[in-house]
């Protein structure tokens, strides 16, 4: 679905990824876990076009384009709602943007909110409503998107943990329900063991894969299976040899 | 009523009992320096004769608010959008503001006469910096996230402006506003100086040619009560505006 080969970035001096390939299967779950200020972030600021890159390039769908651009939806670790939007407003600013039939939106994005235990609220603000449930609103907006492509930025990291763990299910709805193609940067191994189908390690600058991880198995997995111990034993000590060098 | 609030009644309680005292104390004339509970009963018995001339001042400060708002966001905005625009303009808004205003006044009415036009100019002069600088300062402080989020959702420069920049900066507008309107009176009062044959300033200039000392406190505590209201009805309007807050 998504093939970045030979992707290049530099600012200045410093080389944030000198042939950086990647290619995500149609549908997949990708995690992608690196030392913080590798560059994962540049990676998405790249192919979403905000910022350029120095070389390489990027397939979508077969399709040579300079950049993701408008191919793809986001969703940020902050929930980025707009505090004058009512949580619907924000949910519908995909729709009210690509001038989509408002009527159609508004149930569709209803509907969205009753999923995800939403209902009740639409008319709220997030300055009125808990973390846990403004993110829930935004991946309510993140649904709207009508794209294939989800990029996720640490998108659960300003979370507490049991609000993380009721939100991680609902990554998975992303996939499996909406079929979307996912790719996620997260600092947190656990959760890339838990959501991922396939967890790229990355090296600190400039950034490469050091390994594809495939955990297998039915999600939401179990972290206290033997084998998803070793795997994160094994994840952490590929980072720990990053860090020391 | 708030802790600050009896604090500030307090001080201008004393500050007035201390003028009034020192007066009578040391029998100040009151063509030099009249008490203030003259002055009050000056403001309040000769309301008959300051009315016409406040109103006159007063419309000379809406026009010059509606005047320098109809200049000043656009003025902002186009400069936002174009930061060329920026630095070609910029010199000259500067230069504008370090002109004293006594040095225009002369000018601004031999080209545009006596009447009302003049007095308006002077006063959108003087509120159209602070609003101009504000709101250029509230659009440019829009977070980074927020930019990349509408990039991504395929929104245009006036979507993006509509939704998220103009919100944005708001606060900073009101900021801008109240600082405008505050000092509106003081554009409006120098071109009255100049010339003119109605408004406070006008008066101001009679009464102290008539060692009127008590007239022209009257009408500095009416213009004074002018710039306050317009303070507090810009204040109620943030509140009202800025819901979300």
């Amino acid at each position: 679905m998504l093939t970045v080969s030979n992707l290049n970035k530099h600012f200045g001096d410093l080389s944030i990824f000198e042939n950086f390939n990647l290619h995500l299967a149609p549908n997949g779950f990708t995690a992608l876990v690196g030392p913080s200020g590798c560059g994962k972030s540049t990676l998405f600021n790249v192919l979403a076009g905000v910022v350029a890159k120095d070389g390489g390039s990027v397939t979508l769908q077969g399709r040579d384009v300079s950049h993701l651009g408008t191919a793809s939806a986001y969703m940020h670790q902050k929930d980025l709602l707009l505090p004058w939007f009512t949580l619907l407003d924000n949910a519908l600013l995909p729709s009210r943007i690509a001038g989509e039939n408002p009527d159609k939106s508004t149930t569709k994005a209803r509907a969205l909110f009753e999923r995800l235990g939403l209902k009740g609220f639409e008319s709220y603000r997030p300055g009125e409503i808990s973390g846990g449930m403004r993110q829930r609103c935004a991946l309510v907006r993140t649904l709207m998107f009508e794209r294939e492509l989800v990029l996720l930025d640490e998108p659960l990291s300003a979370l507490d943990a049991i609000t993380r763990r009721s939100l991680q299910s609902l990554l998975l709805l992303l996939q499996v329900e909406f079929k979307r193609t996912i790719l996620m940067i997260t600092h947190d191994i656990e959760e890339a063991l838990m959501l991922a189908d396939e967890i790229l390690v990355l090296s600190g600058r400039p950034m490469r894969v050091l390994d594809q991880i495939y955990p297998g198995g039915t999600k939401l997995r179990r972290l206290d299976d033997p084998r998803l111990i070793e795997i994160k034993l094994y994840v952490l000590n590929l980072l720990q040899g990053e860090l020391n060098k | 009523m708030k802790r600050s609030g009896v604090i500030a009644l307090l001080v201008v309680f004393f500050a007035l009992a201390a003028w009034e005292t020192t007066c009578r104390v040391w029998s100040i004339p009151d063509f030099i320096l009249p008490v203030p509970s003259r002055i009050l009963a000056v403001a309040v018995m000769q309301a008959g004769l300051l009315l016409p001339h406040a109103a006159v001042t007063g419309v000379e400060v809406l026009a010059g608010i509606f005047i320098s708002l109809m200049v000043a966001v656009p003025l902002s905005i186009a400069m936002f959008a174009h930061p060329a625009a920026e630095n070609a303009i910029a010199p000259f808004l500067v230069a504008s503001q370090a002109v004293p205003v006594f040095a225009v006044a002369p000018l601004l009415v031999i080209w545009l006469g006596y009447g009302i036009a003049s007095k308006v100019l002077m006063a959108a002069v003087i509120i159209f910096f602070p609003i101009t600088v504000n709101l250029l300062e509230g659009f440019k402080s829009c977070d980074q996230e927020f930019r990349v989020l509408f990039r991504l959702m395929g929104a245009d420069f006036w979507q993006t402006l509509r939704l998220l920049y103009w919100p944005w900066a708001l606060p900073h507008f009101f900021a801008g506003l109240k600082v405008g309107v505050s000092v509106a009176t003081i554009g409006a009062v120098i071109g009255e100086w100049v010339g003119a044959q109605q408004g406070l300033g006008y008066l101001m200039i009679q009464a102290n040619a008539r060692l009127r000392v008590d007239l022209v406190f009257a009408a500095i505590l009416w213009l004074s009560a002018m710039g306050l209201s317009l303070w507090v009805f810009v204040g109620y309007l943030e509140r009202k505006v800025i819901s979300w807050r």
